[in-house]
């Protein structure tokens, strides 16, 4: 097919933070898990473990827990807070000070009536949870020392508060703390130390287990307030405990980075109705601290300081071996916009490419390097001029950048936070760049999901809140406000994705219920809405000379749609009707971005975390017969040989595990990709708690 | 490994008039895996507390009346059933201290077992060998009972047993008649009954005693026979369908004990798991006979595994079948005038396990062609044959053999003798007549202190047809007379040496066939610390001799065969300072060489340390070969095709 030059760029230092909570809504199976930086983001488990949203972070805000309230999510953090988020604009609907100090934990009840708060001054503080806001209620029997951990009793009676070398149950009803479970402290030189209790799971059968810095999972009687089994699991803390919905199961996570399981079981075969908390399973998927968890009907869900999620799916649950049963790391945003965004533009004059990074507190402005010269496949080539990072722009006021954009001509630059968006008017000759911040901006234009340029650059789109785009169209003096597109009706969700056509004239917006809108930019009205299919839209792009709108969903089905002629192209139904590549739909990752060869219009390029892929349409389709990953093969054919065994799919793993963006191609047939080595992640993480190796 | 622990004795027992009778009819487990329900042969049955050796509760019917079936539990009802008078069926509960007052139903046949297993309903079977499920029978006792044996042919039930099974519920038992034993295996709901005839023994001597245990959907029945042969049947679960009339069963042989001069007379063997088999009643291999002793084997290696004298006689009765009981991993057993209760471990055996650790690479394979498929040739001959034939098929070379000169004549005629046998027999046969010529030879030492064979048994032992557990005294007889030959040629030709005679080997000289024997560490240290202190230095000296000799020259030195590697003298330095550190410590004689050891092993941790370190210094830059391109950013050419 041909040789193509690529850019490896692996100056983007992109780091996640750390995974600090998580709660896990097993009625609508959404996990919403919080980082160290404030951010949330929501993964939605039937649908791939797709991640749908980003609320993102401030810099005052330190989430220690989250909690759901039937479809409502609440947070409270270390700045003694509580807070509920608007899932629909992804931003904080209201924040309440809860006069406690630093609160460590939020819980709810099992009705959903009520949350109850542990806070720092000792108090549990118990808020009713009303249609649109929570109130105060009142407080539980004040206790000396932190309220680390909270766990509700199903029957609502009973709370049970994990301290300072102690466990406490509180009556509810009268707010009375009816029992007092001390906590062994460690042995050796952590005796001096108070044990924090980490974590508290309360069981139906008032059984409590609790998780503590001395290392300990202990099960208590909770109506007698005795200790019945110690386990002792580590050397150093058990940070996070999660119970199974039919209680059968308990898991804990450690600093060593383990998951412990323990089950409740007969210990021998012979008295099945004895059954005790016995240690089961220890799985070993994290490097560092664990400090969130939670068990969910088929797998283990954990995440800590390593940063990444894993899904480790428990495979007696599983009949066979499928989709769902392998294991899963979620290493990188999925809709890249979101937290990295990378825009490329081809600058016309000195024909070299820009890239925008984004970082939650920043912008970075680099030019691609250049060489001139030609070389066989597998060479590097020498380098004529190095990249250049023009430009660093820091964000104001606390809020987290969310989104950016680059204009293709090079010419504009915005960002937006959830509080404001700012645009920029960059100017470059030789080799000196001027920025100018745009001062007046349109009142309609508060804050942006999604930003974008037409590619003339005459104008702006800006993803807002109900699923609604605004125009706005940018001159040289001034930006003015041109229009909402406007759903009637359906979704109100916000958009995720969003695309223009080269020819200026459609503009295609995808939100997280999964519904796809196409307007006509020239009318300023709808155009259509693509057949909404069942799976989250990962990566969209139009064509630029046929406008055939390639979509590829979260759960690796891959559709073309003809934009004028409102229907599925016929490619799109041969595929369809012949199925996509098992290897194919086996992939973990979801396809980030789409974007095409302008060199050749049949090819269509998409990349996920661990290859980029080159899709023909020319060329045959695979069957389920054929070898998928054939670029091998192909490479040790002859030239005759090889035609008969070509077929649409040319996959590229070179550059592995790491890929998590793949630009537009430049006009000779160069392709950018940026590179984040997963080492070098780990290598910027604090060291983990010292292992002993045997003889070193 | 199999072991038996330290046993205790649940109760006493009556002595019965006839020294053969069992004063124990049977014992039978309740719910509570701690209890025991134990039916004497008279009038009482007693529930036990079995750790505790603690009587519960205890029952008996009035003078006059005698219990004819050992009393069982119904697991559903929790309930105790017991037979007085063949046809007087009793139900109680734990809590009613009469039995007279309690529940009784007089039946129309005479009853010969209930039967009641977890899971399942109890089940009667009477003496004419119908069957019916306790429930049904007692809603109805009067009701007409069939004859399944008819009763002018005198076909009595001389064994019964029922197995529940996931779904299904089997009643066996087997039976006897004209000389000839038969099987039926009797299948609940539906209800189906087969009949197998028993495969007769050469000597016509009815089986002992009759085991049966449920192993991967088949009924594994096993049974002894009075010269000592151990059998082993195979019944499917699902049974073949629509098969009439009486079908033969075939049979293997999984054991041949050693039951010295004469036949078994009361034995009893039950299987214990898949390589296990429990045997009382029988003589030791090596003790003389006379004694009775428990012991377990193992069916795989046929090696002894456990044994543990029993004082007094094993009660048994014949007809009665039945005396060893084994129930959650504590044998029962009656003699004397005691219960014993005598719990047991068997650990999944493999032949490592079996032969111990250790075995000299270079010799295991210069001996696998013979040693190690001997056991092989032992159990099944060299060709896999049909497993009924395997006995018929070998004819002993000593049966044609003249025994006189063994028993007789003078050491030389002797030697020659055994010379002669042994260029002619072929391999398969010599298995057999070595071993037992060994034996014989053996005995006849012990007994005739003039005698001693030297040349003879060292052409035995090199036949390498022989292993310890075949003649367990012919290493200790050599030792004894400070053969050393003969004692290095046991070493380095027994797979199977025992710990303890390792250790006695070692106290009388040391060499390098020590050293190579298989042994397994946690069971050589507490016989290694019988040996003395200067014992002790002596060996760590020539150890530490061999470990210098070795060192200096470990570039030059070749795989020889019958020297010890490096491996081996290091672990068994480690062995002797484990078992005696402390004793060397207070040694004066031994400071120096402590030092000297000391110095060696810091010499080692450095050694391994540095090693360690190059070891992550090489896996970093394996890390690193893949990374060349480290660089922050590059412009590369890839083709696609």
């Amino acid at each position: 097919m041909g040789e193509f030059k690529v850019h490896r760029v692996r100056f983007f230092d992109y780091m996640p933070t750390a995974i600090r909570a998580m709660a896990f809504n097993a009625h609508t199976e959404r996990l919403a898990l919080a980082r160290m930086d404030g951010s949330v983001e929501i993964f939605n488990f039937t649908d791939h473990y797709f991640q749908e949203k980003v609320i993102p972070g401030k810099d005052s805000r330190s989430t220690e827990s989250l909690c759901w309230v039937g479809g409502r999510l609440f947070s409270a953090g270390l700045n003694g807070e509580i807070t509920e988020y608007d899932l629909e604009n992804l931003r904080p609907k209201y924040s309440l000070e809860a006069y406690g100090g630093p609160i460590w934990t939020i819980i709810s009840n099992t009705q959903g009536t009520q949350l109850a708060i542990g806070c720092e001054d000792g108090t549990v503080k118990l808020f009713e949870v009303l249609e649109e806001h929570i109130q105060f209620e009142r407080n539980l029997d004040r206790q000396k020392g932190r309220i680390i951990s909270l766990s509700w009793h199903p029957s609502g009676t009973h709370i049970a508060a994990g301290m300072m070398d102690m466990i406490r149950v509180f009556d509810v009803p009268t707010g009375h703390a009816v029992q007092r479970l001390l906590v062994d402290r460690g042995f050796g030189g952590s005796k001096s130390q108070e044990t924090v209790v980490w974590s508290v799971a309360f069981l139906s059968d008032h059984t409590v287990v609790s998780g503590d810095s001395a290392g300990k999972v202990q099960v208590w009687d909770g109506h007698t307030g005795t200790l019945v089994k110690t386990h002792l699991v580590t050397k150093w803390d058990v940070l996070a405990l999660s119970v199974s919905k039919d209680e059968s199961s308990v898991v804990a996570g450690t600093s060593e980075g383990t998951v412990i399981q323990f089950q409740f079981i007969a210990p021998t075969l012979h008295q099945q109705q004895d059954k005790e908390w016995v240690r089961t399973r220890t799985f070993k998927n994290h490097t560092h601290d664990v400090r969130a968890l939670a068990e969910i009907e088929t797998a283990i869900v954990s995440g800590g300081m390593d940063t990444h999620l894993v899904v480790r799916p428990l495979l007696e649950k599983f009949d066979e071996k499928s989709h769902a049963s392998g294991l899963r790391k979620i290493h990188f945003p999925h809709v890249s916009t979101e937290m990295a965004e990378i825009t490329l533009v081809s600058n016309c004059l000195k024909k070299a490419g820009l890239l925008l990074f984004q970082f939650p507190g920043q912008l970075e402005l680099w030019r691609l390097g250049d060489s001139d010269g030609h070389g066989k496949p597998g060479d590097r080539l020498p380098l004529k001029r190095k990249p250049e990072k023009l430009l660093l722009l820091k964000r104001k006021g606390e809020d987290h950048i969310c989104c950016s954009a680059l204009s293709s001509c090079g010419g504009w630059l915005a960002y937006s936070t959830v509080s404001c968006v700012r645009i920029y008017r960059l100017q470059t000759d030789n080799n000196n760049i001027s920025i100018t911040k745009v001062s007046k901006l349109p009142k309609a234009l508060r804050s942006a999901h999604q930003l974008c340029f037409s590619s003339d650059s005459s104008k702006m789109f800006a993803a807002s809140s109900q699923s609604s785009v605004l125009v706005i169209a940018l001159t040289q003096s001034e930006c003015k406000y041109v229009h909402t597109l406007k759903p009637k009706s359906g979704s109100r969700q916000p958009i995720h994705l969003m695309t223009t056509s080269v020819d200026g004239k459609w503009l295609a917006a995808a939100n997280s219920d999964c519904e796809i809108r196409v307007y006509n930019l020239q009318k300023l009205k709808l155009h259509c809405i693509v057949p909404v299919y069942g799976s989250c839209p990962s990566a969209m792009g139009i064509h630029p000379t046929t406008n055939n709108m390639t979509v590829v969903h979260a759960d690796q089905q891959l559709f073309e749609y003809s934009i004028v002629e409102k229907q599925y192209t016929d490619w799109s139904r041969k595929l369809q009707k012949q199925g996509l590549h098992n290897v194919w739909l086996d992939r973990d990752t979801p396809v980030t971005h789409v974007t095409f060869n302008p060199k050749n219009p049949n090819q269509v390029v998409l990349h996920d975390m661990h290859m980029f892929c080159i899709i023909d349409q020319s060329l045959p389709l695979p069957d389920q017969k054929t070898q998928f990953y054939n670029q091998m093969t192909l490479r040790s054919l002859s030239e005759q040989e090889r035609p008969s065994h070509l077929h649409a799919f040319k996959i590229c793993k070179t550059f592995q595990v790491s890929l998590l963006f793949l630009a537009s191609l430049l006009d000779d047939q160069s392709l950018v990709v940026v590179e984040r080595p997963l080492l070098a992640i780990t290598s910027q993480l604090p060291a983990p708690v010292r292992q002993k190796k045997f003889a070193t | 490994m199999a072991t038996l622990f330290e046993g205790f004795t649940l109760c006493g027992l009556v002595q019965t008039q006839s020294a053969s009778d069992s004063a124990i009819q049977g014992i039978e487990l309740d719910g509570d895996s701690d209890h025991a329900v134990v039916t004497d042969s008279t009038r009482a049955v007693t529930l036990y507390k079995v750790s505790d050796q603690k009587p519960l509760g205890s029952w008996t019917v009035k003078q006059g009346q005698l219990l004819t079936c050992p009393a069982v539990f119904n697991f559903q009802t929790n309930e105790y059933v017991v037979v007085s008078d063949n046809k007087v069926i009793r139900v109680w509960k734990e809590e009613d201290l009469h039995l007279d007052k309690a529940f009784k139903a007089t039946v129309s046949a005479d009853v010969w077992r209930v039967h009641s297993a977890p899971g399942g309903e109890p089940v009667v079977l009477f003496q004419r060998g119908a069957v019916r499920l306790l429930d049904s029978l007692l809603s109805a006792p009067q009701q007409p009972i069939e004859d399944i044996l008819s009763e002018e042919e005198k076909e009595v039930i001389r064994w019964s047993t029922n197995i529940v099974a996931e779904k299904q519920h089997f009643v066996l038992f087997t039976t006897e008649q004209k000389g000839e034993h038969f099987l039926y295996v009797q299948r609940l709901n539906p209800n189906t009954l087969q009949k197998y005839r028993l495969e007769r023994e050469d000597s016509r001597a009815p089986p002992l005693s009759f085991s049966a245990s449920l192993r991967d959907k088949h009924i594994n029945l096993l049974y002894l026979y009075p010269n000592g042969c151990v059998y082993q049947s195979v019944v499917a679960v699902q049974g073949p369908v629509g098969l009439e009339g009486v079908q033969a069963l075939p049979r293997s042989l999984r054991l041949r004990l050693p039951v010295g001069e004469g036949e078994l007379g009361a034995a009893s063997a039950v299987a214990l798991d898949e390589a296990h088999v429990a045997v009382v009643g029988m003589p030791h291999p090596s003790a003389r006979t006379g004694k009775d002793f428990l012991c377990i084997w193992n069916t795989n290696f046929q090696t002894l595994q456990a044994d543990k004298e029993m004082v007094g006689r094993i009660c048994g009765q014949v007809g009665i079948l039945r005396i060893v009981w084994c129930y959650l991993g504590k044998l029962f057993v009656p003699h004397g005038k005691a219960l014993s209760v005598i719990p047991y471990e068997c650990q999944k055996s493999s032949l490592a396990s079996a032969l111990g650790k250790l075995r000299h690479p270079g010799i295991a394979v210069s001996k696998s062609s013979v040693a190690i498929p001997s056991w092989n040739t032992l159990l099944h001959g060299d060709q896999p044959q049909g497993p009924t034939k395997i006995v018929d098929s070998r004819k002993s070379v000593l049966t044609v053999v003249h025994l006189q000169p063994f028993q007789t004549g003078p050491v030389e005629e002797v030697r020659r003798e055994v010379e002669a046998l042994v260029s002619r027999g072929d391999a398969q046969d010599l298995q057999l007549s070595v071993g037992r010529l060994a034996c014989q030879l053996v005995a006849r030492s012990q007994v005739e202190t003039a005698f001693y064979a030297p040349g003879a048994l060292a052409r035995l032992v090199k036949t390498q047809c022989l292993c310890h557990s075949m003649c367990p005294d012919l290493l200790l007889l050599a030792l004894e007379h400070k053969d050393y030959f003969l004692c290095q040629l046991c070493l380095q030709l027994f797979p199977d040496i025992p710990e303890v005679v390792t250790c006695a080997c070692l106290k009388t000289f040391i060499g390098n066939e020590v050293l190579q024997t298989p042994y397994s560490d946690n069971l050589l240290v507490p016989h290694l610390k019988d040996l003395n202190a200067p014992q002790v230095i002596l060996f760590l000296q020539y150890l530490q001799f061999i470990y210098l000799k070795y060192s200096q020259d470990v570039y030059t030195q070749t795989p020889v065969l019958r020297s010890p590697t490096m491996t081996q003298i290091i672990d068994w330095v480690c062995l002797l300072l484990d078992a005696h550190f402390t004793v060397l410590v207070m040694a004066p004689d031994a400071k120096g060489l402590l030092s000297n050891l000391q110095s060696f092993v810091k010499s080692q941790v450095k050694l391994f340390s540095e090693l360690g370190k190059i070891e992550g210094s090489l896996q970093e830059l394996h890390k690193m070969k893949p990374s060349k391109d480290i660089s922050q950013y590059s412009i590369e050419v890839i083709e696609l095709f």
